[in-house]
């Protein structure tokens, strides 16, 4: 491993996006938008869009993040380039460490941009602060990112990745506390949704949501996430093999 | 002779397949070799499992004394595969950085290796707006800019123009020169004249291991389109004496050879 061709990895994904200005756009605005549709979806009810925006500022970055990186590891994949990655120095780490940090970063300016648009424009409100919001946000793009890596495995064609998203992201947002509490819920779908990572996204959300400062349960759930994204970092390495039929 | 490569009963399968049926061959240090035969013939498997990405089933392959694929090869040996793998939306210049950066040989060494393979104009644009050519040469470019010691290129002069295809030959051979060992695969047997020594493949058996003009003498042709024909001809047909009435038939209908090694006929072939 080696931090420096690690950053050049970044670099690299980060330069292929530079030059998809429209993908830029769709990663920095979409989220802002949709969070204003719900803001006048819940025109009638402040406290539900205060608790439903805040924990799609968690459920967004994850499932883009996710998307993006499931099909740029499948491109990676097809067009030959990990192959010829995988005859360099380079190693896996270096490959998957690479792209995290760059989705992270991508994560980063996302998670500001929709987090603006919630608290300046359209006066989100929770006790704890913006910024742990945004640190949440970008966690769980991470989460997602890794994710995307390890499932883009299972994958051949684009139309196969995109299909994973439902099969993937969606039995997560529907179990995570978003539509119903979790505690209200049959005892084998709580089961369900204990394993399921964005459920702490949504966990420590709803933290900063009821609390001025960061709880220990925030800190549990960021901990939960961390491990939960350094798991798929590893069985994404372990998907990434030199030797091939 | 010095081999860079030593391949040593090299059997390949995919799935029930047999891809490449126990081949033994070497690849000559500081030359230029050509892995030459019909498309399908598996060229290209020789060349991933010399570079150490293929799955083989059984023998060995020695590549600058080490196992192939170990980790030591990876900054040693160059490999540029027939659809060029380089980043579409990247620019040629940006691709050959990133290469350049995976080597840890510099950014002059990336803008260097993208002028020899006469991109300089194209360097700013995006890969994805490049012709057929001018793709394969900045994929090319991100492997010389590593100076391998062994640099395997999969059809690197396919859909290249006349005048391209003789610069690029140049610079193999001055490669060549300067000590790099180049294994280059083609389908087109008028580049096997270019070739120091050649491998001839089909169907995934090794025809002959020669230089050129020794091919030309042993056939008594005087093109290697020619030589090669002469040779399939000449195996079937000692596939067909050594086999018994029932196998014959076979043997004729596939038209394969029967008989391991039978480029040792041919005289001083390995």
């Amino acid at each position: 491993m080696s931090p420096r061709i690690t950053l050049m990895t970044t670099g690299r994904v980060l330069g292929q996006i530079r030059h998809d200005p429209r993908t830029i756009g769709l990663i920095l605005f979409v989220p802002g938008l949709l969070i204003a549709l719900l803001r006048y979806v819940f025109d009638s009810e402040p406290m539900v869009f205060d608790r439903v925006g805040t924990m799609m500022l968690g459920i967004f970055p994850f499932t883009s993040m996710f998307l993006v990186t499931s099909i740029a590891m499948l491109r990676e994949r097809t067009s030959g380039t990990l192959e010829r990655l995988l005859t360099t120095p380079l190693h896996k780490l270096d490959l998957l460490l690479g792209y995290g940090i760059a989705f992270a970063v991508l994560a980063a300016f996302q998670a500001v941009a929709a987090s603006a648009v919630a608290y300046y424009l359209l006066d989100l409100d929770t006790r704890g602060s913006v910024t742990v919001v945004m640190g949440i946000a970008v966690t769980s793009a991470v989460l997602g990112s890794s994710i995307g890596l390890f499932t883009s495995a299972f994958a051949t064609s684009e139309f196969q990745a995109v299909q994973f998203m439902p099969v993937v992201v969606l039995p997560q947002v529907l179990l995570c506390g978003l539509f119903w509490p979790r505690e209200e819920m049959v005892g084998w779908l709580q089961a369900a949704s204990n394993v399921m990572p964005v459920t702490y996204s949504v966990d420590a959300l709803l933290e900063v949501i009821a609390h001025p400062d960061p709880t220990g349960r925030l800190w549990r759930d960021v901990a939960i996430i961390a491990g939960a994204t350094v798991v798929a970092l590893v069985l994404g390495a372990a998907t990434l093999r030199r030797r091939t039929p | 002779m010095a081999y860079a490569v030593e391949v040593d009963h090299l059997t390949v399968k995919r799935g029930s397949r047999t891809v490449l049926d126990g081949i033994s061959c070497g690849v000559a240090a500081g030359k230029v070799t050509g892995l030459l035969g019909p498309s399908g013939s598996g060229k290209t498997t020789l060349m991933r499992a010399i570079v150490g990405v293929q799955k083989v089933r059984s023998g060995r392959i020695d590549v600058l004394g080490l196992p192939a694929g170990s980790a030591p090869l990876r900054r040693r040996v160059g490999y540029v595969t027939q659809s060029p793998s380089i980043y579409r939306d990247l620019t040629v210049r940006e691709n050959a950085r990133y290469f350049a950066a995976l080597y840890g040989t510099g950014y002059r060494a990336a803008d260097q290796a993208v002028a020899d393979v006469g991109l300089s104009d194209t360097a700013g644009q995006l890969v994805s707006t490049l012709s057929g050519g001018q793709l394969a040469r900045a994929s090319l470019a991100c492997a010389l800019l590593a100076h391998p010691d062994i640099l395997i290129l999969d059809e690197p002069t396919v859909g290249q123009d006349p005048v391209l295809r003789q610069e690029l030959w140049q610079r193999f051979h001055e490669l060549a020169d300067s000590g790099t060992t180049l294994l280059v695969s083609s389908h087109v047997m008028d580049e096997a004249n270019r070739c120091d020594r050649l491998l001839l493949l089909r169907e995934g058996r090794l025809f002959a291991d020669e230089i050129p003009q020794e091919l030309l003498r042993l056939t008594e042709t005087d093109n290697l389109e020619d030589a090669f024909l002469q040779l399939i001809i000449s195996q079937r047909d000692h596939a067909r004496s050594d086999a018994g009435p029932g196998e014959q038939a076979a043997a004729a209908r596939s038209g394969s050879s029967v008989r391991p090694g039978a480029g040792s006929d041919l005289g001083g072939a390995a």
